[in-house]
């Protein structure tokens, strides 16, 4: 054997160990809630800094028809079994009401019919899944912030939650409802709209019929579909696991717009 | 600019001495970088393996992806198979399926590339933008100083001379023959060393963050024209995946030279600021060659 080799043996011994040893180490602290708590934190200056270089009303970007995704991918539920939304489907949603309640001055139950009426707004969007792909569509649907005004939010609330009427994740204590929320900074933007129409068409069950929650500038979980009851509140801390929505129950950050 | 009359047209023995190359901000955000890239390459390869493909312009074809990563049937067992355009290559064990026997799973990249091991894209979205945060801070801190203190300026700007065409010849010609300048030419970084950092340093590292922040929809609103420059947020994933792969190719290099021109040297010099040089004249006073280095 002559020395070389032996050095060479000994180098690729090293750095192997060192490697295997590094790697170890990155799957160890990879797994450490401690860890993964402390760089959660990030998302609390993400979402301050964004909101501060990102104009409160500026739009998320507005394609042309020539843009549209041939197939708009549904995700998450795509047919829910529930029974509250399947006897919805049966009948034609005629005796569904979208209730609006919470911290409001007048409490709301609208049909599909009178949510058509409200001022309105249609837009050609770009829908990024945090996965990772994106599907553009076009929305039409009621804009949240004359919605809110008919019921007058009382001056406490400060965020709306959306109830869907899916349940993605079977539980015992029901939080595999889904859900999601939204400040109020998202919630008057112009885009931000409970959609009733894709495509020109009427939304389809696999992409939230009746109506499904637009918010342009966050991530596709945010776009909460099927949507059966906003809630204006002060806090979130109470429903369900916490955490405002049931991805960020599943360890997904609240503020969805990186 | 240095005549090649160094040690080897002296008979004195050469002398080693220590000089001072990097100077402190350079050593501290040098090793925060490596920390940085380090966690974001593992943790972007995580939330890579969510939706291993990738695509070209504002939307996905999910069909037509010009490269993916997934398992695939042949005969009575699966392959791991990476498709790029319309070649298809068997990778099994390393992308698109693997894992330990019995345990294999589709996935992109293999577990232990990335961080976490396990697929969870929520975790591993939480450490990227834990660290790109410090990757954007102590990067801007890195440019700032290194314009006020004139290290881009003196240290990494190419010279006119560097530039001749024979002298970038000469270096190309010596280091891939494994010679690295000596004695007093290796007081500077060299016209490929001052080409790799600057490149690395103002164009690749910057084109990491400028395609991550494209893929942010909330920053999409605030710069639209980031959306136009890459020509769309699938277009901005792709070249956020071919700028990490170049990243990865300069770090490979960069370790395989660090080794090949004195890994202990230049180590040490990354920690303690001071690099040995051998020098044909013993009577240079030390002091005299600290500082003389930048």
């Amino acid at each position: 054997m002559s020395e070389p080799i032996n050095r060479r043996g000994w180098l690729t011994a090293t750095v192997g160990a060192m490697g295997a040893a590094f790697l170890a180490g990155c799957d160890k602290i990879g797994q450490d809630p401690k860890a993964v708590n402390f760089v959660s934190k990030a998302e609390g200056l993400t979402r301050r800094v964004q909101r501060l270089v990102i104009d409160r009303k500026a739009l998320a970007r507005e394609f042309t028809p020539a843009d549209i995704s041939p197939v708009f991918k549904p995700n998450g539920s795509i047919s829910p079994a529930d029974p509250e939304y399947r006897a919805h489907l049966l009948k034609g949603f005629a005796d569904y009401r979208l209730v609006v309640d919470g911290l409001v001055e007048r409490p709301l139950a609208l049909s599909l019919a009178e949510v058509r009426a409200l001022p309105s707004r249609t837009q050609i969007t770009r829908h990024d899944c945090v996965e990772g792909w994106s599907a553009i569509g076009k929305w039409t649907g009621a804009r949240l912030g004359p919605l809110l005004d008919k019921a007058g939010l009382k001056k406490n609330a400060r965020y709306i939650v959306f109830y869907c009427g899916d349940t993605l994740e079977e539980t015992l204590d029901g939080s595999g409802q889904y859900y999601e929320s939204i400040d109020l900074i998202d919630a008057y933007h112009p885009q931000t709209i409970l959609a009733y129409q894709l495509n020109d068409k009427v939304l389809p069950v696999s992409n939230g019929a009746p109506l499904r929650l637009r918010v342009e500038r966050q991530l596709g979980y945010k776009q909460a579909k099927y949507v059966m009851r906003l809630e204006a509140v002060e806090d979130f801390s109470h429903i369900s696991r916490g955490n405002g929505g049931f991805w960020e129950d599943r360890g997904y950050e609240w503020y969805a717009g990186i | 600019m240095n005549s090649p009359m160094t040690t080897q047209d002296r008979a004195a023995k050469p002398k080693k001495v220590l000089v001072y190359r990097h100077r402190g901000v350079t050593r501290l955000t040098h090793w925060l970088n490596v920390l940085a890239v380090t966690f974001l390459l593992m943790s972007g390869l995580e939330i890579f393996n969510a939706h291993p493909a990738l695509y070209w312009g504002q939307k996905a074809t999910f069909d037509q992806p010009w490269i993916s990563m997934g398992a695939a049937q042949k005969a009575d067992h699966t392959i791991g198979v990476t498709r790029i355009g319309s070649l298809t290559l068997e990778t099994t064990g390393v992308l698109g399926y693997s894992g330990p026997p019995g345990m294999q799973e589709e996935r992109g990249f293999p577990a232990w590339a990335t961080l976490p091991s396990s697929r969870d894209l929520a975790d591993g979205r939480r450490w990227h933008f834990f660290f790109a945060w410090l990757f954007v801070i102590n990067g801007l801190t890195y440019w700032i100083v290194s314009l006020i203190n004139g290290h881009i300026r003196k240290d990494l700007a190419p010279t006119i001379a560097d530039l001749k065409p024979k002298n970038v010849w000469h270096e190309i010609v010596t280091h891939a023959k494994l010679r690295f300048p000596k004695g007093e030419e290796a007081r500077h970084y060299n016209v490929l060393q001052k080409g790799a950092y600057l490149a690395v340093a103002l164009v690749l590292l910057p084109m990491m963050v400028a395609t991550g922040l494209t893929m942010s929809p909330g920053f999409n609103a605030a710069a639209p024209w980031l959306l136009d420059l890459f020509g769309g947020r699938q277009s901005a994933r792709t070249l956020h995946f071919i700028s990490a792969s170049l990243v990865v190719g300069f770090i490979l290099l960069h370790l395989a030279m660090v080794v090949a021109s004195g890994t202990w040297n230049n180590i040490r010099s990354m920690i303690t600021g001071r690099y040995a040089i051998e020098v044909p004249d013993p009577a240079v006073p030390p002091s005299q060659v600290l500082g003389a280095a930048e």
